[in-house]
């Protein structure tokens, strides 16, 4: 294996695991709160951050940590408190982040919109000693978080209601789970780049949640799936000369079709097998009575409404589910 | 003589600008099964989302187990199971997965022992689904949903428990199940407070009913008795009322 070779390849695979853990451990909480296009807008946020550690001289990677956890946080917040306009809240951070970031690189001294590129789309070549010992770091702290609390982010993330009242830290959990996703965020943006993280965090749930039936077994799918396609990408990415943030996202996404052209025929076999373990009649078996031919299209398309569903019986479609109020009251002494 | 398990006195909420209960008197001893009617919009859900400090109280006092609110932190003393959605989640989850959350009002940031596997078995016994414990919960039927929310429950092995409409869009053979187990659950002590759409086959488990009107307490006394073809054996209660019915509608059906 000659790419192993080269000092920058080997820092550059060891970041590509990381992120590959890392980013779908925090994402598939995310997903499971319907909230996936969170780490994107995190991106645009850490952009600031990048341009910030340009401006100062600093490392961005510790820049873009520090002002990407603010702009999580602040999303969190917005979520609490912003009811009505809580979508513009956030477009505003989305393009503030993006803006900033571009009007703070070609303020620094040494920058300019070409050094952004490479935390745009990610770039392996660039990663350095430093960039490496901070991913590991935070990597970590991201691993503590995302698999040592995770009965209790899912429970919050699963129904945020129950959560509080059996007692938890809801909003503590809520807010480091913000501040994970940004970590997160920034130590992907050396991978995949910052527009691409996302997609690392939401495809390879997305994948392995075509096939799985419980959190556990989704969340370690999630992550064998990162890892393989931040691995095989970062090595296409050696050969061919392209970002690897581009050649990742699309083998995920090619991942992700593959997984859900496999996953059809299992879920019919699935459901046949339900099927047999709660047997029912073949059909129904009811002769209704009156047959005739009616004279015009009309007659037949009211049946008697005297059986009388209520429109709002839903899916449950049980008993005593009426759309409207159902209770009998006698106001009596 | 003993505190009483919730103790709601003059207690307004509102959603919005709109208000929903307007200083309502509720109070629930130990051992007590007691049941919450009243119409769509009555506020009854909204009561007991502000007994469980998720809706706050603009005026009035709550206590649970003779402690106020604010102070009260001994959550795992309360089961509630919420209203069940039909939204999926975004992720699948099994049925042993989101029960055992249901510990976590025991455990908390700690990690399950042997105690709290054991509870989360038991309680998906007692509901009759030990068996579905590995399956998917977004393959679950409305009926089987509700008893896993209702296991949930009780995997905390409350002393109290509080139900948000939990017959609603359940299943005849569900419903039984689920009657059993209050059945067994109150005869091991436990308090109930429960939001109900009708009194169904929990009726005779009920001691006492509080009926909500436009967010006030009408009535609070014994359970009222069905009239008419309602109080048939069996009487299926899903045709659409008037909003503000306090006679029941007769449709004719059996007449």
């Amino acid at each position: 294996m000659d790419i192993l070779g080269y000092d920058f390849m080997q820092r550059a695979l060891l970041a590509a695991v990381l992120v590959g853990i890392t980013a779908p451990a925090v994402g598939i909480y995310l997903v499971q709160r319907r909230q996936a296009i969170m780490g994107d807008g995190i991106g645009h946020v850490a952009l600031t951050g990048v341009a910030l550690g340009f401006l100062t001289g600093t490392n961005p990677v510790w820049t873009a940590v520090l002002v990407s956890a603010l702009g999580a946080v602040a999303m969190e917040l917005i979520r609490w408190y912003g009811k009505a306009r809580g979508d513009l809240a956030l477009a505003m951070l989305f393009y503030g982040g993006m803006a900033g970031g571009v009007l703070l690189i070609n303020l620094s001294p040494n920058g300019s919109n070409a050094n952004l590129t490479t935390y745009l789309f990610g770039s392996i070549t660039t990663v350095s000693q430093g960039d490496v010992q901070a991913i590991c770091l935070l990597a970590a702290f991201v691993m503590a978080i995302t698999l040592g609390l995770r009965r209790q982010l899912f429970a919050v993330c699963q129904d945020e209601e129950f959560a509080r009242v059996t007692g938890l830290p809801v909003r503590v959990l809520n807010l480091l789970l913000a501040i994970t996703a940004a970590v997160t965020v920034t130590v992907a943006m050396r991978v995949v780049g910052l527009l691409l993280v996302s997609a690392l965090m939401v495809v390879p749930v997305a994948a392995a949640q075509q096939a799985t039936r419980g959190f556990a077994m989704t969340l370690a799918a999630a992550i064998g799936i990162g890892v393989i396609v931040t691995l095989s990408g970062t090595v296409y990415s050696f050969y061919v000369d392209v970002p690897p943030g581009a050649s990742i996202v699309v083998l995920a996404i090619a991942v992700f079709g593959v997984i859900t052209a496999l996953a059809a025929p299992l879920a019919r076999r699935r459901a046949r097998r339900a099927e047999l373990l709660a047997p029912r009649e073949e059909r129904c078996t009811l002769e209704v009575p009156g047959s005739r031919s009616p004279a015009g299209a009309t007659a037949v398309s009211a049946p008697s409404s005297g059986s009388g569903f209520g429109s709002g019986s839903g899916s449950g479609s049980g008993p005593g589910f009426g759309s409207g109020d159902d209770v009998e009251v006698r106001p009596s002494g | 003589m003993e505190q009483p398990v919730i103790s709601l006195s003059g207690a307004s909420a509102s959603l919005g600008a709109r208000p929903v209960l307007r200083g309502i008197d509720l109070t629930v001893r130990r051992g007590e099964v007691v049941a919450l009617l009243g119409a769509n919009g009555s506020g009854k859900s909204t009561a007991v989302r502000a007994v469980v400090g998720q809706v706050p109280l603009t005026s009035g006092e709550l206590e649970l187990f003779g402690t106020p609110r604010r102070a009260f932190r001994d959550w795992a003393r309360i089961g509630y199971v919420p209203q069940r959605t039909t939204a999926a989640s975004g992720v699948p989850a099994t049925v042993r997965e989101v029960v055992s959350a249901g510990r976590l009002a025991r455990t908390r940031l700690g990690l399950p022992r042997k105690a709290d596997r054991e509870a989360v078995r038991r309680a998906l016994e007692l509901v009759g689904m030990a068996d579905r414990a590995g399956d998917s919960v977004n393959a679950l039927s409305g009926g089987q949903h509700q008893r896993v929310l209702i296991a949930r429950a009780l995997a905390g092995e409350p002393e109290l428990l509080i139900m948000d409409e939990p017959m609603a869009g359940v299943d005849q053979a569900s419903q039984q199940v689920l009657a059993d187990t209050l059945r067994q659950q109150v005869a091991g002590g436990t308090t109930v407070l429960l939001v109900l759409h009708e009194l169904g086959p929990l009726e005779p488990l009920i001691d006492r009913a509080v009926v909500l009107r436009d967010g006030c307490v009408v009535h609070d006394g014994p359970p009222p008795k069905a009239v008419g073809q309602h109080a048939l054996p069996g009487h299926d209660h899903v045709h659409p009322h008037a909003d503000t019915a306090s006679e029941p509608i007769r449709t004719g059906l059996l007449t």
